[in-house]
């Protein structure tokens, strides 16, 4: 059993956002049914939970990474971008 | 005259079209004009006429050269053509052989705009069914546009106060002029070659439909459908409507817009978690209550509280159980005593020894009977013999002879004589006395006659 959900937060780790909140919602939709036994809705709810903290921390990386594509010789390459406010200025509407 | 050499027709028409074709100021030369006199042949080459203010001018554009035309002609309508003037030698009548036209002004815009949305549509590439789903969690996203202007700080500014986490990839690109289409056309393509991002947003600010112009072109139109990314089209203002609005999977009013429909807010998430678990709590909560109520129903269950009480409720039925058992034994028992009495009685009464006894008693009876019939006939006998003894002595008649009376019989003594009749004189008869007998002769017979009285 211990070991079940151990890998089950590994698996759950390896997840992505969309995935994990499925998984939530569907944990969500069996437990609200009512027809689950009491000791699987025990563990239905363990896994909600720690898949809601996980999605939770997901949402927390600020990662910032925003990227422009440049052209170069090379191929296709990429350096960050930042918008910037001066560029806009008189350049209207594009 | 006869030194003259006279041309055949045919030959004046060919010379003439060899001199035409020859000016390159007749060849590669744009006319502007209003269309009339349109017809589509069967062939597929069209004929018009192209007319302004002051002349007009037999045009043909065959088919070679019509079937890419971005609309369709039709009479007033107002063109660009381009081509050659030629000569049309059966007929002697010189015209233009169109081999690109376009429409003419704004108002061609228009039309060129609403003719293509109309094959587009026709086509189905406005389907509902072939529009893509937008990906609810997008882990990246993927912004064409140009890298300066409002648009793009309008969408990374979005993108980053709804959702900081999710990465963005930006193509840039030139959204105006000739070579806004191709570059918006290979933006997408590349994109959908890195494969990086799940969702695409293309578009502009807000522009005139001449700025705007290159989100009405076919190859953007058929690239943005192409994509096996979903697209969002975000052109200009919330009035503005291009062709790539039509054929994006979503349509945003805005780039802001756009933005907003590609992620999902991330104070909202937060809000959705926290409402998933509460209602995963309240799930369990109410689950648990609903096994401690079945638990406490079972233990309440009188098998547990009270145990002697479903003893005795089964005591009960026993002893019931039991009385009933004793009560049909008896009443089936007595029946089978009073049936064995009956059946008894019946055996006594046709017993052999009963019958034995009986029939002793009978013959002890008759027997009895018998000997008191036999004594008493034996006795009425004797008196009856001894009275006629008595009679018969009285009647004897040796007791008459005794008295002096006699008997006479024939000689023989066999028969008894009673009347002189019965003998002759002379004949021999014995004379029976009380005490012997006399054999005697008759002598004489005299009669007598009886008195009687």
């Amino acid at each position: 059993m211990a070991e079940d959900k151990k890998a089950a937060a590994e698996e759950a780790a390896g997840m992505t956002f969309e995935q994990a909140m499925e998984r939530l919602e569907t944990i969500v939709t069996k437990l609200e049914s009512g027809d689950v036994p009491l000791e699987t809705a025990i563990e239905l709810f363990q896994e909600g939970m720690s898949l809601s903290r996980l999605c939770g921390q997901k949402l927390e990386q600020v990662e910032h990474r925003i990227e422009m594509l440049v052209e170069g010789e090379a191929g296709i390459g990429r350096k960050p971008f930042a918008p910037t406010r001066e560029e806009t200025n008189g350049d209207k509407g594009e | 005259m006869d030194q003259q050499k006279v041309m055949s027709i045919r030959d004046l028409n060919r010379y003439i079209k060899v001199r035409l074709e020859g000016d390159p100021g007749l060849q590669d030369i744009w006319l502007r004009g209003e269309i009339s006199n349109f017809t589509h042949h069967s062939s597929g080459h069209m004929y018009f006429t192209l007319k302004d203010e002051s002349g007009r001018l037999k045009c043909i554009m065959f088919a070679s050269y019509n079937q890419r035309l971005p609309f369709a002609p039709k009479d007033g309508m107002k063109v660009l053509a381009r081509g050659g003037v030629s000569v049309y030698e059966r007929d002697g009548a010189y015209q233009f052989y169109a081999t690109a036209m376009q429409p003419d002004g704004i108002g061609s815009l228009y039309l060129a705009f609403e003719q293509l949305k109309k094959k587009l549509e026709a086509e189905g590439l406005f389907a509902p069914h072939v529009k893509r789903p937008i990906p609810r969690f997008p882990r990246a996203i993927g912004v064409i546009t140009s890298p300066t202007g409002a648009a793009v700080r309008d969408i990374i500014i979005t993108l980053q106060r709804r959702h900081p986490s999710v990465p963005i990839l930006l193509h840039p690109v030139s959204v105006q002029g000739t070579a806004a289409a191709p570059s918006i056309v290979k933006a997408i393509e590349t994109m959908n070659r890195l494969a990086e991002v799940d969702v695409l947003i293309v578009g502009r600010g807000g522009g005139s439909l001449e700025e705007l112009w290159a989100f009405n072109e076919e190859a953007v139109a058929r690239a943005i459908r192409a994509s096996l990314i979903p697209v969002i089209s975000a052109v200009g203002h919330e009035t503005d409507f291009t062709i790539a609005d039509f054929v994006a999977d979503l349509r945003a009013a805005t780039p802001t817009a756009a933005a907003e429909l590609a992620v999902p807010h991330a104070a909202e998430l937060r809000q959705h978690l926290s409402h998933l678990e509460q209602r995963m709590g309240k799930s369990l909560r109410l689950l648990a209550g609903k096994s401690r109520e079945r638990w406490q129903h079972a233990a309440r269950s009188p098998y547990f509280t009270d145990p002697r009480r479903m003893l005795l409720a089964q005591a009960e039925r026993l002893d019931r159980l039991r009385d009933r058992l004793t009560f049909r034994a008896q009443s089936q028992l007595g029946r089978a005593a009073e049936r064995a009495a009956r059946l008894n009685g019946r055996l006594a009464a046709s017993s052999p020894t009963e019958q034995a006894a009986f029939a002793r008693k009978r013959m002890t009876g008759a027997a009895r009977a018998l000997e008191l019939a036999m004594s008493g006939t034996l006795r009425s006998s004797r008196n009856a013999y001894v009275s006629l003894v008595r009679h018969l002595d009285a009647l004897s008649p040796l007791k008459v002879m005794g008295r002096g009376y006699s008997l006479v019989y024939d000689e023989k003594e066999k028969n008894l004589i009673r009347t002189i009749g019965e003998v002759q004189p002379g004949d021999l008869v014995r004379v029976r006395l009380a005490d012997g007998r006399l054999d005697c002769q008759v002598w004489g017979i005299q009669g007598e006659e009886i008195s009687n009285g």
